[in-house]
């Protein structure tokens, strides 16, 4: 009998329902064990900060929230490997600071919250939205998993310039 | 003039369109009318310096033998530099080195493309490691995506307006209206540009640059060859800089094609950021300022990144580029036109062409050769320029 299943887009970027996290998805980034600097996307190794020549980076949960440093919103659909639904749905992207990090990361934003709703500087929250669909060769509908940015609180209530 | 300098003899150029033809056919136009130019041979070359395009198979990969073989082999040695949209000015500055370290006193510095239609897509298959394939597999995160985002902070931050980045558009498409290489000569109205539908909010299909064909091309040399031709050096351009510095760690401002900057948690981020850093160093071997430029050519991939660029240059304060547009201080006849050729709103990008195509409208303002969009006694002219992957480039040339 065919299931829904899910599965991550990318492995190793996020926490899924899998890891025991599904109400509080996070990001996973990357540690130095010499230098401490933060790498998103993740990698084991190669530290880039140039002063440091250590090989090691550890795998750490990233903060959950953020404030927005810039946003879009893509009218046409972009070309593949994007799957672009059919009809094309207009979404937002937004690039989102992590102030105990120190790094701005873009990710797609959760559907129906469009570039209206954003503004620079607004607190926003990882969470994990569906990329696409498909049908694995037992008939599972798969899902495949991204991380998004949502509004941490009603959109605009906390806009601050930054 | 010391004798180590390096001269532009000759430009060339196919002009810009949307033909799909053999990327090599509007290259062999454009050498043509470089050598032509710098009254030489193509026998007279001794280096061959080639930007490659990653469109186009194999020869264009190795543009630098692509080209000597069309042109006929000449025995001379050859290089293909990529360095995405700074890839014509790493050739430049490969002919350049090879000149001033004495191996050669005639190099000719080559680029040419043909582009698809539409959105730029990564190359073709499946690669997950590759965070340029990513960022349209997860997030469709095209190009204009991350010109929108600079645009959108110039609006939340400074109070950029639609009708302020529309207006650059109105002013490049003036400049380039007499321009027989750039592909788009008809004037925009503000109008035109606000009702074009939105492609990646806030920005519009006339504030992005569409993907062009073309090819450019220049002759340099050696001063002293150049003098030993011409029999003098007085109003021969110059090159005076060629800065192609990656970023320095960490680079705090998101760039193509990245996922993340790099984190600014342990290392402090330096003074300069990357496209300043690119501007500085190119003054700073040059010896000049932002004083000193006559007028600039830059990469207006859209027109709010035009804006940006006035404030890399140093030509105002951060946040205040939108005052000089409005002023006129960037529109030829204002105190420091931008974009005289018409820029990327008039030629579209051909991404191996095009900072060479910066550098023949540097070297035919210098010359007072640009009919129908001369800056009036240009003396001194600026290039910037940026790609993927830390790439970007700035050349300043002078009479």
């Amino acid at each position: 009998m065919s299931e829904r299943v899910t599965v991550p887009a990318v492995q190793g970027w996020f926490t899924t329902p899998a890891d025991g996290d599904a109400e509080q998805p996070h990001l996973i980034g990357a540690k130095c064990v010499e230098c401490a600097t933060y790498v998103f996307p993740p990698r084991a190794t190669g530290c880039p900060n140039p002063h440091c020549a250590s090989d090691v980076l550890e795998p750490t949960p990233l903060s959950r929230r953020g404030k927005v440093w810039s946003y879009t919103e893509n009218q046409y659909a972009p070309p593949k490997p994007f799957r672009a639904p059919d009809p094309f749905e207009p979404y937002a992207l937004a690039a989102v600071q992590l102030d105990a990090e120190g790094l701005v990361i873009l990710g797609q934003v959760a559907k129906g919250v469009l570039a209206a709703d954003l503004q620079v500087g607004m607190d926003m929250q990882v969470e994990l939205g569906t990329l696409y669909s498909d049908t694995d060769d037992d008939g599972n509908v798969v899902d495949h998993l991204v991380y998004v940015w949502a509004p941490a609180t009603p959109a605009g209530a906390e806009a601050v310039q930054s | 003039m010391s004798e180590r300098d390096v001269v532009i003899l000759g430009a060339g150029m196919h002009p810009w369109g949307k033909w799909g033809r053999d990327f090599t056919e509007y290259g062999m136009v454009a050498a043509r009318a470089a050598l032509a130019d710098a009254g030489l041979a193509w026998t007279d070359v001794e280096y061959v310096a080639g930007a490659e395009t990653i469109r186009n198979g194999y020869p264009g990969f190795v543009p630098g033998s692509t080209f000597s073989q069309k042109l006929g082999w000449i025995g001379v040695p050859v290089s293909s530099s990529y360095a995405a949209c700074a890839s014509g000015s790493t050739a430049l500055q490969a002919a350049r080195a090879n000149i001033l370290a004495g191996f050669c006193d005639v190099a000719l510095v080559i680029g040419a493309d043909t582009t698809p239609k539409g959105f730029f897509a990564p190359v073709g298959g499946d690669r997950p490691d590759d965070p340029d394939w990513l960022r349209f597999h997860l997030l469709g995160a095209t190009n204009p995506v991350f010109f929108a985002l600079n645009a959108r902070r110039r609006m939340d931050v400074y109070g950029a307006t639609a009708e302020d980045f529309a207006q650059v558009k109105v002013k490049n498409s003036r400049h380039g209206l007499e321009n027989p290489n750039a592909r788009f000569r008809k004037e925009n109205t503000v109008d035109d540009v606000v009702k074009s539908p939105i492609v990646s909010d806030p920005l519009r299909l006339l504030d992005i640059c569409a993907t062009s064909d073309g090819a450019a091309a220049l002759i340099v040399t050696s001063a002293e060859y150049a003098e030993r031709k011409l029999g003098k050096l007085a109003g021969v351009p110059r090159v005076r800089a060629v800065s192609l510095s990656t970023p320095t760690y960490p680079q705090t401002r998101l760039e193509l094609p990245d996922f993340a900057t790099d984190s600014s948690a342990v290392v402090t981020p330096p003074a300069r950021g990357f496209k300043d850093s690119l501007i500085w160093n190119a003054y700073e071997e040059a010896g000049l300022g932002p004083d000193d430029v006559s007028f600039a050519e830059v990469y207006d991939l859209s027109t709010a990144l035009e804006l940006d660029w006035y404030e890399n240059l140093g030509l105002c304060a951060e946040g205040e580029a939108e005052q000089l547009l409005r002023k006129g201080d960037t529109t030829i006849g204002g105190r420091v036109p931008v974009n005289p050729s018409g820029g990327l709103a008039c030629f579209g990008e051909a991404i191996p062409a095009q900072a060479i195509a910066q550098v023949c409208e540097l070297t035919w303002q210098l010359r007072g050769q640009a009919t129908g969009r001369q800056v009036e006694g240009a003396t001194v002219g600026i290039t910037a320029n940026q790609g993927l992957f830390g790439h970007g480039s700035s050349v300043i040339v002078s009479i």
